[in-house]
């Protein structure tokens, strides 16, 4: 299989920690949740992306009817995920502290698609480019000068996700359409998918589907990755499958890569061929507070307690819900939110799993140093910032963090390094514009 | 479902606590100290419970005096105190015994920056301070019970069970014949100090804090791989170099102490072999004692040195610098 061949072997990086998968829905096929009563779709769904609402109480809108746009390029408009009327828009408080504006729309239940969507005939760079800020996706490809890898994330990093996974076993084809189309139209040389070498099926299915649809001057390129966190973190997924480093600062397309994930080559492609924007994403519910895990698709904006209900409900009293993975995940204050299009998980765990763990002093045991993939000394970090030395948090090179919370998990101490790095990255900032 | 905990991400934690750490430490030494209290007698144990409890009750009090909340309870003054003992003379009065853990405790641990910031570790420097306060005392061996008896008893005279001298380690020593036999070095069957001689028993405990993950095996290989290396080269039994004195307790249980050694394998194996090297330098051409000692507490003072030149470069860093340049 040419595939096989292509395999290429995976550059193991430094550090980084084995987590116990948990990955117990791996096996379940996806579900369709049918719509719920109301949503809350906020208009900052992205990182970036704040939107102003374009509807009004009141207005009838359907899957797939623009509800909010803004100017900006780099933000994406959000578009309403059911059918039914608008019955108002509020403001909403992120766990971050933010308000942004909230449009509430109560579904009538029929799902009913937008009529004006059709497909998108996509012909030049402009043309993509356009067409990803119009599907939803907050994700920047950028202007083609020198890009030579396109590298589409298929894993799943974090414990008990398997999100990914299941749009690998289920949407196969659709994958590898999507990434044959975006490397036509950008004149992309390699196309790269990686998968972790634990997932043989999705290698198998991949590899076949690879062979079906490509030639051999046309081919995509699979990786096997290891299984350690956090490999999927964007700078160690290039250096797995280029051998390239990124320096602090930098971003991806300064080693010529562009990294999407396979939700967003999905969603592009079901956009392209249909017209069809991002209204839903797929989840993993999990979580030993679940009655019966799966993975669901998921109408944006769906409170977080009606998912939850369609997986059978809370099995034990619930103490902390997870949007995300366990890693990097937010944990929310309640289950009212709503959904988000960048979530791939929703966990619930109950009291036993959530210990809070006393802070202990550091005990310089070094298992931060040993386990942070961008080799940094953690504890050190730490113990500058509360002396406030700024030189030394850059001689110490903060700005390499990348955040992965490897320090955090596994101190002995339960100390909680990572906020202390991103207050050191904060600070770093600051003394850097004084 | 409101009022939900809201702790910032990562919400997984690895199962090990500073606690648990310092339990499997202690669980690697129970053996020794056994083993200690059979071969020269249950007066030694006397020694550990003094050591112990000394070093328990005025860490207490030093937190009620300073009221901060306790932190007997992360057990690091048991081992503190459990190490300070096996590494003393089986029959040494139980009052210099505790002034030791005092000295060990409230000196070296609690003035000298508290728990993680030593500068020196805390069992080898109040090891050093008795053994320079109370030559005699700290120099006086204790032959083992067992079957090695007979040879003190030729050797000194009658049947007096004491030898007097620098340490088993001089030469007068290995002349009346202790050290012929390497199983008896192998099995504590040597004078010596209560928790040093068993050598088979250290290796056991090296082994369980490997598996447990405590402890990597960079200094305690790199420091008696030294010491053994040096011997050959200059002419001494490497063998008996290695298993004889503190070396191997102090390479294993004393070196590896978190707060004072490197961080980072090359920076650990410079730690090692400076250990090592100055080890042997001390026994083999200056009539000291206590090279272990001295040896660790000086390579202890350059830890802060060794850390800064082994900082490791960053994921990335070096082609940040050739962009630099171009």
């Amino acid at each position: 299989m040419p595939t096989e061949k292509e395999a290429r072997r995976q550059k193991k990086f430094f550090g980084g920690i084995s987590l116990t998968p948990h990955k117990n829905t791996a096996e379940l096929q996806t579900v369709v949740m049918p719509s719920p009563q109301t949503v809350t779709v906020l208009m900052k769904q992205g990182q970036n992306a704040l939107c102003a609402p374009c509807v009004k109480q009141g207005d009838a809108v359907f899957v797939g009817t623009k509800i909010g746009d803004n100017e900006e390029l780099a933000c994406p408009p959000v578009y309403s995920s059911v059918s039914g009327t608008v019955a108002g828009i509020s403001l909403y408080t992120l766990p971050s502290g933010e308000t942004v504006d909230a449009v509430i729309i109560e579904s009538d239940g029929q799902m009913t698609p937008e009529q004006a969507l059709a497909p998108v005939t996509v012909e030049s760079a402009e043309d993509l480019i356009k067409a990803v800020r119009d599907a939803g996706l907050d994700v920047c490809l950028p202007a083609t000068e020198g890009i030579d890898t396109l590298i589409v994330n298929a894993a799943d990093g974090e414990p008990y996700v398997t999100s990914a996974y299941r749009r690998c076993i289920e949407n196969a084809e659709e994958i590898v359409e999507g990434t044959l189309l975006i490397k036509k139209i950008l004149g992309i040389k390699n196309a790269l998918i990686c998968v972790e070498n634990d997932k043989q099926r999705v290698i198998d299915l991949l590899g076949r589907v690879i062979t079906d649809k490509c030639d051999a001057d046309n081919s995509i390129g699979l990786v096997r990755l290891g299984t350690k966190y956090p490999q999927t973190a964007e700078k160690l997924l290039i250096f797995a499958s280029t051998g390239k480093k990124i320096p602090a600062g930098k971003d991806l397309t300064c080693v010529g890569c562009v990294c999407l994930n396979v939700t967003s080559v999905l969603e592009l492609y079901k956009y392209v061929t249909t017209g069809m924007p991002t209204v839903s994403v797929t989840v993993t519910v999990d979580g030993n507070a679940v009655v019966t895990p799966k993975n669901v698709i998921v109408p944006i904006g769906t409170a977080i307690a009606d998912v939850i209900e369609f997986c059978g409900g809370y099995k034990a009293s619930v103490r902390k819900i997870i949007c995300g993975g366990p890693m990097t995940g937010t944990a929310v204050p309640s289950d009212s939110a709503p959904i988000l299009k960048q979530y791939n998980a929703v966990l619930a765990f109950d009291r036993k799993q959530t210990e809070k763990h006393v802070e202990a002093d550091c005990i310089r045991c070094g298992r931060c140093a040993s386990s942070c993939p961008m080799g940094l000394r953690p504890f050190e970090i730490e113990a500058a910032l509360k002396k406030g030395k700024v030189k030394k948090l850059s001689a110490l090179y903060t700005e390499y963090c990348i955040e992965c919370g490897c320090c955090s998990y596994s101190c002995p101490s339960k100390r909680r390094l990572v906020e202390m790095m991103r207050m050191a990255k904060a600070e770093l900032k600051s003394g850097r514009e004084e | 479902m409101e009022n939900l905990n809201v702790s910032p991400a990562p919400h997984l934690t690895y199962e090990d606590t500073s606690k648990s750490i310092v339990s499997d430490v202690i669980i690697a030494l129970i053996p020794l100290a056994v083993a200690g209290c059979l071969t020269f007698g249950w007066y030694s144990a006397l020694v550990i419970a003094t050591c112990v409890l000394t070093c328990v009750v005025l860490e207490f009090a030093w937190c009620k005096l300073m009221k901060m909340k306790s932190t007997i309870g992360d057990l690091s003054a048991v081992l503190t105190g459990l190490l300070l003992a096996l590494s003393l003379p089986p029959k040494l009065p139980l009052w210099i015994a505790a002034i030791g853990g005092a000295v060990a405790i409230v000196v070296f641990k609690l003035l000298l920056g508290k728990i993680g910031f030593n500068i020196v570790n805390a069992v080898i420097a109040a090891r050093i301070v008795l053994s320079v306060v109370f030559k005699n005392a700290m120099h006086t061996w204790t032959a083992p019970a067992g079957g090695m008896g007979k040879y003190v008893s030729s050797a000194a005279s009658g049947e007096i069970d004491i030898l007097a001298g620098a340490t088993p380690l001089s030469e007068t020593a290995l002349e009346g014949g202790y050290y012929n036999s390497y199983k008896s070095l192998f099995m504590g069957q040597v004078p010596g100090c209560i928790g040093e001689t068993f050598s088979l028993l250290i290796i056991i405990g090296f082994l369980y804090l490997l598996l447990r993950r405590v402890i990597t095996p960079v200094i305690p290989v790199s420091m008696v791989g030294t010491v053994a290396l040096l011997s050959f080269v200059f002419g001494q039994n490497p063998v008996y170099m290695m298993l004889s004195g503190g070396l191997m307790l102090a390479a294993v249980f004393i070196a590896t102490d978190y707060k004072t050694r490197p961080i980072g394998a090359l920076g650990q194996l410079i730690f090692g072999i400076g250990c090592g090297a100055i080890t042997f330098v001390i026994r083999r051409f200056t009539p000291l004692p206590e090279g272990v000692a001295i040896a660790i507490l000086v390579m202890n003072l350059l830890v802060p040195l060794i850390n800064q030149i082994t900082l490791p470069k960053p994921f990335g860093l070096q082609r940040a610098k050739r962009d630099e340049k171009a």
